[in-house]
């Protein structure tokens, strides 16, 4: 039994400019203490999966199909019952770590808050547990720090700050969507190195949205790969790295910087991210796809399973595309 | 923060000065005087009031006579008008009456106002946000001056409720009217400042963060919005507060309340010099006041910023 299971999630917000399809019929499982990676350019529906999940989505987005967290359906959940489940079941932490705390309150508020509300604690004992946690991400001299405000600790600190909030509660779940984008590559290992051995220590779940590759092959269990708001390729994350059988994969693999060959040009994906509002009726690749046939312009591949754990969805033949 | 706020007081010195001395200069330039009237007095009667007020006496001497009563006596003259009262006694008379109604169209302004900018930010584009938006407009171009005649003929000639005007030592019936009169166009402003700032202040990324904990929506406004959103509305509460308390003529005129408002303008009309320097200088000062007040206000919400 998967801790969550995502059955053709429909993400579309409603703009002046008409609907935007961010995410369209995207299946999704995980299982307890596994690692996903979600992978895919920008807008190709990553975070809003994310947002989806968590129930936070903008005003004008609407969510259709199932999100099913341990057992109970997420969509169409009251925002009181959801509050039960954030932070207490599913953490998150996002892209910005320079935004995401209120710089308005002391890091002490902002951390003691969560247990004083969700697990009736005491003003005293939520910020001596609050400091314990900032121990366990490595922040020094926490028992003092814990009064500063978010300006007063650096980009790298305050992702570290809102992990350990995250963390609180003990979820089982944390979504961390491109926690390292922000950051600078020697902190962006330091995170890295932090999310992993919060998974060891905690055994907690996690799906790490980001776009970077490299980030991805150290750390995840099983890797789904984005497009258009549909999975284009998922699977264990060694067999999808070493044998891609989509030809998105293939370019964003291939798009990726290596130092063990001397290349003079960085391989590229020719064309542009998808316009959401206007994806083409097949598959959302097939624009800017080298090896399009006539039918991916107009049927939609389905997912189809290749071996365990490992799906496609692609018209050609994988000889064709490997 | 105790040497800023040495600091802003000192520079208010000659804040002041500059004030009391760019409105003396313009009061000598207007023409005509408080003795000047329809009926000419005779030459030799002129001469002799202008002399008792010191009017005859050069520029520099009068205005160096007027700083130095004001410095060391705090004696801000006589009244060229009223026989027999000084500045000291028209605005101690008046400035109490101005402080009560304006304090408390302050009060209400601002806590109606929050409250209907906040509400309408939370439920934006519902009905309750177009119906704050209308009264934001509404409120703003409907004058106090059409106001306040308006709550005249209802509450008092049509429904009796209130009395139509008196101050009666500040009581209660006597106040409603002048305070909703004064506070209105405020209360609009206050209104549509909050909403703009709370719906930008709830499209952050940390409110996001807030809601992502599972804080509940109450509480994520209240502790995580209030402080951040208040802060654009803080630099015109400042203006705002000492613009009520130092009051309105229009109320004065419609409410008979006998507050300094009335004052200062016939001041102005009748060339009563000392009586317009002595409520421009309490303007100034107050001003000066609460905008160093709303400084350190900043600094307590806004932990980034430190003087």
């Amino acid at each position: 039994m998967s801790l969550l299971n995502i059955q053709d999630l429909k993400v579309s917000f409603t703009t002046p400019e008409g609907e935007v399809n961010a995410v369209n019929g995207l299946n999704l499982s995980l299982n307890e203490g596994e690692t996903l990676a979600v992978v895919g350019e920008s807008g190709s529906g990553k975070s809003q999966t994310a947002f989806a999940t968590m129930g936070l989505l903008a005003k004008n987005g609407r969510a259709t199909g199932t999100i099913n967290f341990d057992g109970q359906n997420l969509l169409g959940m009251s925002t009181k019952a959801l509050n039960k489940v954030r932070s207490q079941q599913i953490g998150m932490i996002f892209q910005d770590p320079m935004t995401s705390l209120n710089p308005y309150l002391r890091i002490s508020e902002q951390m003691a808050e969560v247990l004083t509300l969700h697990k009736g604690m005491s003003k005293r004992d939520a910020i001596n547990e609050s400091v314990k946690m900032l121990d366990a991400v490595r922040i020094p001299d926490a028992r003092n720090r814990i009064t500063n405000y978010p300006h007063e600790f650096s980009g790298g600190m305050r992702q570290r700050i809102m992990i350990a909030m995250s963390l609180l509660c003990r979820p089982r779940l944390l979504i961390a969507d491109e926690p390292t984008t922000a950051l600078d590559v020697t902190v962006q290992a330091q995170i890295m190195q932090l999310l992993g051995d919060i998974r060891r220590e905690f055994g907690t779940a996690i799906i790490l949205i980001t776009h970077d590759l490299g980030v991805v092959a150290g750390f995840c269990d099983r890797t789904l790969v984005l497009y258009g708001g549909q999975v284009m390729e998922e699977g264990q994350t060694e067999t999808v790295f070493a044998n891609p059988t989509h030809p998105y994969t293939l370019g964003l693999l291939q798009a990726v910087p290596r130092l063990d060959r001397e290349e003079l040009e960085l391989a590229t994906i020719a064309g542009e991210p998808p316009d959401m509002s206007r994806l083409p009726a097949g598959c959302p690749f097939s624009p800017r796809c080298d090896i399009a046939m006539h039918r991916c312009a107009t049927l939609r591949p389905t997912l189809e399973t290749l071996e365990a754990g490992h799906r496609r969805a692609c018209h050609k033949p994988i000889a064709e595309v490997v | 923060m105790f040497s800023f706020v040495v600091r802003r007081l000192m520079v208010a010195v000659p804040t002041l000065l500059i004030l009391v001395i760019l409105s003396f200069v313009l009061m000598y330039a207007a023409p005509g005087g408080p003795f000047n009237s329809e009926r000419p007095l005779p030459p030799e009667v002129l001469a002799n009031i202008q002399a008792k007020y010191g009017l005859d006496q050069p520029f520099w001497k009068r205005i160096t006579d007027y700083i130095w009563g004001v410095v060391a006596h705090f004696d801000f003259g006589p009244s060229f008008k009223f026989k027999d009262r000084s500045v000291n006694d028209i605005i101690a008379q008046g400035f109490p009456v101005t402080l009560t109604y304006g304090f408390w169209s302050f009060v209400l302004a601002t806590v109606v106002g929050v409250t209907l900018g906040t509400a309408a930010a939370i439920k934006q584009n519902s009905w309750l946000d177009y119906l704050a938006v209308g009264f934001s407009v509404g409120a703003q171009v409907l004058p106090n001056f059409v106001m306040a005649p308006i709550l005249l003929l209802v509450f008092t000639l049509w429904l009796g409720w209130l009395p139509g005007g008196g101050w009666n030592g500040g009581e209660w019936p006597y106040l409603i009217m002048p305070v909703i009169a004064l506070s209105t166009s405020y209360m609009a402003s206050i209104a549509r400042i909050m909403r703009s700032s709370m719906l930008e202040v709830l499209n952050t990324n940390f409110i996001r963060t807030a809601q992502a904990k599972g804080i509940p929506m109450r509480r994520v406004i209240l502790r995580h919005a209030m402080k951040p959103a208040i802060l654009p509305l803080l630099s015109y509460l400042g203006p705002a507060f000492v613009g009520m308390i130092t009051g309105s003529v229009v109320i004065d005129a419609f409410f008979s309340t006998g507050g300094i408002g009335t004052f200062f303008v016939n001041s102005a009309f009748s060339r009563d010099y000392s009586v317009m320097m002595g409520i421009t200088i309490l303007v100034g000062t107050l001003t000066i006041l609460f905008n160093l007040v709303v400084d350190i206000l900043y600094a307590w919400i806004d932990p980034k910023i430190r003087y």
